[in-house]
Parts: C-alpha cells; structure tokens; sequence
C-alpha cells in the first residue's frame, strides 16, 4: 500500500506538521495584513508599493508559498490515499506534480510582485 | 418511552442478508444481550451470536446496537432502545460470517503484526523485575492494559473502514504497554512494526475509539505516544 520507507513516512509526517506550525504563522500575517490593508480601498497599486522591492516581504511569501507546497500535497495525499482507489503510486505522481505546481505558481508570483517595485 | 414490547430489528446471514424484527418482552434491568438471548431461546434458534462471560470481561459480545458499537452484556436496554425499538448489526469493519458474528481472525491479525506480544531476556531462574507502580512507563502502560479485546474501536474507526492495512486503534494500543514495559526488549522491532502511514501515523486522532471504548481506554493517546517514539527513532536513524 505504499512505496516509502518507514523512515521516509516519517519524515513526511514531521515535514507536514512542521509546515502546519509555520503556516499558522504566515495565514495570521496574511490575514492580518489584508485586514489593515483593505481599509480605505485596495489597488494594485498599493499592493506593488508594500511588496515591490521589498526583501522582508519577498522572505516571508517564499517561505508561505514553501510551506504550502508541502503542507497541501501531503494532506491531499492522505485525502486521496483513504479516498479512492488510485495506486499510491498513481498518487504519489499526482501530489508531486501538484507540490511543483504550487512551488512554481507561488514562486513566480512572489518574486514577479518583488520585481515590480523598489526604485 | 417505556413500552413492555420491545421491537428487535436483528441483521440475518451474512453480507447479502436482510432485517428480520422480532417482539420481545420488555423486563426490568433488561440487557441487550438478554435481548438476544431471549430471541435465540425463545423465538428463533437459528440466530447466531456470541457471547461467553455475560460480565464484561471476554470482551466477545460486542455489537452494533443502534448504529453504535457497544459491549451487549453490559449495555442496558434503557439506555440504548429509541421509542421502543432496537437494531441490532454485527461489528462494522470486520467479515460478516453470520447474523451478529464476525470474524475477528484479521483483528488479532494486526496485533501480531503490531507485535503486541511481549518479548523478555530473562529465564525463570533469573530475579524477577522490580517494576515500581509510580514509575511513569509503568503508569502509561497500566491506562492500556485493561483492554479486553472487544474490537469495538476498531469497529468504529473510520481510518480501518478507509484503509484495509491500518493497525488499528486496539493493536497499536497494546504496542504501547509493551514499548512502556520495562522487561521488554523489542523497543525498535515494535517501533519499526507500527511506524508509517498503515501505523500510528495512520490515526486521524479525532477519538471515535476513545469515546467508545468500553473499557475507558484511551488508544488515541497511545497512538500519540507511538508517534513521538516513531519520529524520535527515525530521527535517530533507528528506522528503515
Ligand atoms: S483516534 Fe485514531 S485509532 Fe482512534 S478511531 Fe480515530 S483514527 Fe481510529
Ligand atoms: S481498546 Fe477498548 S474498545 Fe478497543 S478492543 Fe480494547 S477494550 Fe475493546
Ligand atoms: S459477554 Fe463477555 S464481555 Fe460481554
């Protein structure tokens, strides 16, 4: 029922508590950060000025867009796993190939976003 | 609502069998294995269950008794009936061989593959272990070690329902008196034996087997406590 080691499982299971940890951090900026910067009206603009050019920015949306690309396909493994009756191996294709679309995706926009601005 | 007829909707044969419902008297202080007994005696000698001590020790009694798994002869009609009526099921998870019996081979199975027999490095001419009772393991290892092999919690996890080589709740909670008994010396084998995605760390940790284990076990709690074990061995590279 499955192809990992033991000790990969394992590392897996910690991999996606940790990322939970470090997830329930970056969701409480995230949100934090929509709240405040919602009042008065959003504009790209605005956005591009707070992230644009910004190192500390850019840090935190790499390793947000980092830990959702471990955390989601690994849960999503395990929906998948007790769900239906794909082979893990079939399965474990379609979550790796998931993991590097969201990496991609969120890498992409977070250095695209860091590019737009600064002087 | 008390009635003195009690309507008992029973599964007959196996997987492809059907509801058959019988009328029983209602009595004072009435189990839902009296329930049972009384069909099979009284009505239809054809019924098949089983049951051994009538006390809540074998632990071979168990049911589904209204959509719940339970231990039936320490579960009180009045407790349970709804509007008069009961139905009865056999175990959830388990093979069907006929009416309330199911097969619980695949059940003990997992215990031996969860190694949950104790494994010793003494003779009988060596000194016995002085295990004092306030030591922590010792006090981990006697909260799991009433269980009495009912298979209710395994009947009601949705995680063995899901996954056909998941432990289960009742196995890994005897690895976990062993892995806290002292005298034992298979720590890594049974480590190694329950670790992965088909072992503790299969368990979903919502408690289904806690709320319903008749015992008062708490095998979440030991699966929590294989979890911290498993990723401490792997991480010292005692895993393969
Ligand atoms: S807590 Fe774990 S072992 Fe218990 S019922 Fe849930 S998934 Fe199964
Ligand atoms: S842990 Fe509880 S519910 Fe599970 S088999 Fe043992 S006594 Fe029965
Ligand atoms: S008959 Fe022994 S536990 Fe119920």
């Amino acid at each position: 029922m499955t192809t990992a080691s033991l000790r990969t499982e394992t590392y897996l299971w910690l991999a996606q508590r940790i990322s939970a940890i470090v997830l329930a951090v970056c969701v409480v900026v995230h949100l934090t950060t929509m709240i405040v910067a919602v009042q008065g009206g959003l504009s790209a603009q605005e956005i591009i000025a707070r992230i644009g050019g910004n190192k500390l920015w850019l840090v935190y949306y790499l390793v947000f867009v980092a830990a959702v690309a471990i955390h989601a396909p690994l849960g999503l493994k395990t929906v998948l796993r007790e769900m239906t009756a794909l082979p893990i191996k079939r399965i474990e294709l379609l979550v790796g190939l998931f993991a590097i679309g969201v990496a991609a995706l969120g890498f992409r926009a977070a250095f695209g976003l860091y590019g737009l601005g600064g002087s | 609502m008390e009635t003195d007829q009690l309507s008992v909707s029973i599964w007959r044969g196996g997987d492809g069998g059907a509801y058959q419902t019988y009328q029983v008297p209602r009595l004072e202080s009435q189990t839902v294995l009296d329930v049972v007994t009384y069909i099979q005696r009284e009505i239809d000698p054809s019924l098949s269950y089983r049951f051994a001590c009538r006390v809540g020790v074998c632990g071979s009694c168990a049911m589904t008794v209204n959509g719940k798994a339970r231990w039936t002869c320490r579960t009180h009609v009045s407790r349970v009936a709804e509007n008069g009526a009961l139905t009865l099921n056999p175990l959830r998870n388990l093979p069907v061989v006929k009416d309330l019996v199911v097969d619980m081979a695949v059940f003990f199975d997992k215990w031996e593959k969860a190694m949950g027999a104790f494994v010793g490095d003494k003779t009988r001419d060596q000194a016995l272990a002085a295990v004092s009772p306030s030591d922590p393991k010792r006090k981990e290892a006697s909260a799991g070690i009433e269980c009495i092999g009912c298979g209710i919690c395994y009947a009601t996890c949705d995680v063995v329902d899901w996954n056909k080589d998941y432990l289960g709740p009742a196995a890994m909670n005897r690895s976990w008196t062993l892995i806290n008994d002292e005298r034992d010396v298979a720590r890594i084998p049974r480590l190694q034996a329950i670790a992965g995605d088909n072992g503790c760390l299969g368990c979903h940790s919502q408690q289904g087997c806690v709320e319903r284990c008749p015992k008062s076990l708490n095998p979440t709690g030991a699966i929590a406590g294989l979890k911290r074990h498993t990723m401490k061995a792997a991480l010292k590279g005692e895993l393969t």
